[in-house]
């Protein structure tokens, strides 16, 4: 099944100038998607189109063979969770477990069920001991995985993110992209995860590169960074293990393109140990 | 600076006090400020303090804390203070004479005046730790769950409860987001060169204008960001929704109501037999 289908999608924010623009695409269920493309590419707009947020000036949307509109919008957003950029934009209740239980709380289910849901949520997270914690008090990185936590308790089949590592320092970046991962190899959650930090695009499965509402290049996240001239001109820059193979290329050592910094190291190693050089 | 004001912060640890149903913490804070303007004497309100005490030792919140609360308000109370010592002369059916201390044109102190000060400055400094002793045993979202329930029967007149409830509990919670960014913007403004510290007061609430008006536009996109947020986790309103946390009255809650019982009988049996000054 899809779990995103995009029919000739425009929408524009009413400035003439279309966010997005007959847009086609869709995304698998179960699949690891990365959106990427500079500020104002319509990555962001994306996002909110896909769980009604938003809704198209043309064209049609389907979320799991569920049109989206407004008779829909319930089922939805119970299947498409949003985690978005600002963790203290998005948190309603000062307390962790108060903040997840807010979405299962409106879809109506029973205390015990909600319960369950709020287990299962942070133990996903990996924030259990933190249940009782103030919100306030939490790292960006935690808070940002109370937000999964919310968002996870309505039971979702797709998870977007919208750039929801932005704000984060390193650390808060890599535990969010750790559960992530976790959530869509264990879970099977499907994942658009729309950044502008190409490192995390490399955990995805497939990889869209947007520009002025458009898509532009599609692919696998390797296949992608090859053609570095073309990212360039969407003003992207390349992942650091890229920046480091075609410099390495560039000094005269002819290590092979690759993303994974195992495979780099062999790579240096047999050009080092090599008596040519 | 901005640090100091904790009111309308939790205090997450695990008491009594913080166990006790939020319906009932909002009941008695209500009786509790009733309590403190029926107490004539300083009996009356030396049983308000005492109850007052044993509920903060209870709660396990630290002096240190409760004392910050206090010292948030202490200038209005201080000045409320000096007003009246200067302009309230006493009631005449307590006082039929005033002793008059000092006099000089229109202000006057008397001893009237001096015992009214010192009541309003022990009522409002128990007020304060009262309200604030509530907020910091109660999480938000129980606090209004409590307002939303004992609201509850004016749903029958269609008054939005659920709103007002949502509204409360948000306030509350970017109380915090909004002092650190109230200390940022202040810091930018003043790397930028802004006086705020120094200057008349017509100087400084100008410059308070560049510190208020950012404040206010963050405030507005954070808003929108929320709802945004609400919206995308299901958020309908209140027709709908269910609760996690169910409100129930327990044992723990019918000792604090027959505590609170005994200390309202106890001022109004102490207002009755001793009078008072005031």
């Amino acid at each position: 099944m899809k779990a995103v289908e995009f029919r000739d999608v425009s929408f524009s924010y009413g400035e003439g100038t279309f966010a997005i623009k007959n847009l086609n695409f869709s995304v698998e269920e179960g699949e690891f998607v990365a959106v990427l493309g500079h500020n104002g590419s319509g990555k962001s707009t994306l996002a909110r189109l896909c769980n009604g947020l938003l809704v198209p000036d043309a064209g049609s949307i389907r979320v799991f063979d569920l049109p989206v509109g407004d008779k829909t919008l319930y089922d939805v957003r119970k299947r498409v969770g949003i985690v978005f950029q600002n963790p203290d934009n998005q948190t309603v209740a000062s307390i962790v477990e108060d903040d997840v239980a807010f979405g299962a709380e409106n879809i109506g289910l029973t205390r015990e069920e909600i319960g369950r849901r709020i287990d299962f949520a942070l133990h996903a997270v990996g924030m259990e001991e933190y249940r009782n914690a103030t919100v306030a008090r939490l790292s960006g990185g935690q808070k940002q995985r109370v937000a999964i936590a919310g968002v996870l308790a309505l039971g979702p089949k797709m998870m977007i993110l919208d750039e929801s590592t932005a704000m984060l320092d390193p650390r808060g970046r890599r535990e969010i992209m750790q559960v992530v991962k976790r959530l869509n190899e264990e879970e099977g959650i499907t994942v658009l995860l729309i950044t502008h930090f190409m490192e995390e695009a490399l955990l995805a499965s497939r990889a869209i590169v947007m520009n002025g509402g458009e898509i532009v290049m599609l692919g696998t996240p390797n296949e992608i960074f090859e053609k570095r001239e073309e990212l360039v001109k969407y003003r992207l820059a390349l992942p650091r293990i890229s920046r480091i193979c075609s410099r390495l290329r560039e000094g005269g050592m002819p290590v092979e393109y690759t993303l994974d910094y195992e495979i780099l190291a062999e790579e240096i190693a047999k050009c080092v140990s090599k008596p040519s050089i | 600076m901005l640090k100091d004001v904790s009111f309308g912060q939790y205090y997450p640890v695990d008491s009594f006090v913080h166990r006790l149903d939020p319906r009932l913490k909002i009941v008695f804070l209500i009786a509790y400020i009733v309590a403190l303007f029926v107490a004539s004497n300083f009996y009356g309100l030396a049983v308000c303090a005492a109850v007052l005490l044993f509920a903060i030792i209870c709660s396990h919140v630290p002096f240190g804390k409760v004392f910050r609360a206090v010292k948030g308000v202490l200038f209005l109370v201080i000045f409320t203070a000096v007003l009246n010592i200067f302009f309230y002369n006493g009631d005449a059916v307590y006082w039929n004479a005033p002793a008059v201390l000092w006099e000089w044109h229109f202000l006057r102190v008397t001893q009237a005046g001096i015992v009214f000060s010192v009541f309003l400055v022990i009522r409002l400094v128990l007020l304060v730790t009262c309200s604030s002793m509530l907020t910091y045993t109660t999480t938000p979202v129980s606090l209004t769950d409590g307002i939303e329930s004992l609201l509850t029967p004016l749903k029958w007149i269609r008054f939005p409860v659920h709103e007002l409830a949502l509204i409360m509990s948000i306030a509350l919670r970017f109380i915090p987001i909004l002092m650190d960014e109230t200390e940022r913007i202040m810091n930018a403004q003043k790397a930028r060169g802004a006086m705020l510290d120094s200057g008349g007061l017509g100087k400084r609430i100008k410059a308070v204008i560049p510190v208020i008006m950012p404040l206010l536009l963050s405030a507005l996109r954070r808003a929108d960001e929320l709802g945004d947020a609400m919206d995308a986790r299901c958020y309908m309103g209140g027709k709908t929704r269910t609760k996690y946390k169910k409100l129930t009255f327990t044992w723990r809650d019918l000792i604090v109501f027959l505590l609170l019982a005994a200390m309202i009988a106890g001022v109004v049996v102490l207002r009755i037999y001793l009078g008072a000054p005031l």
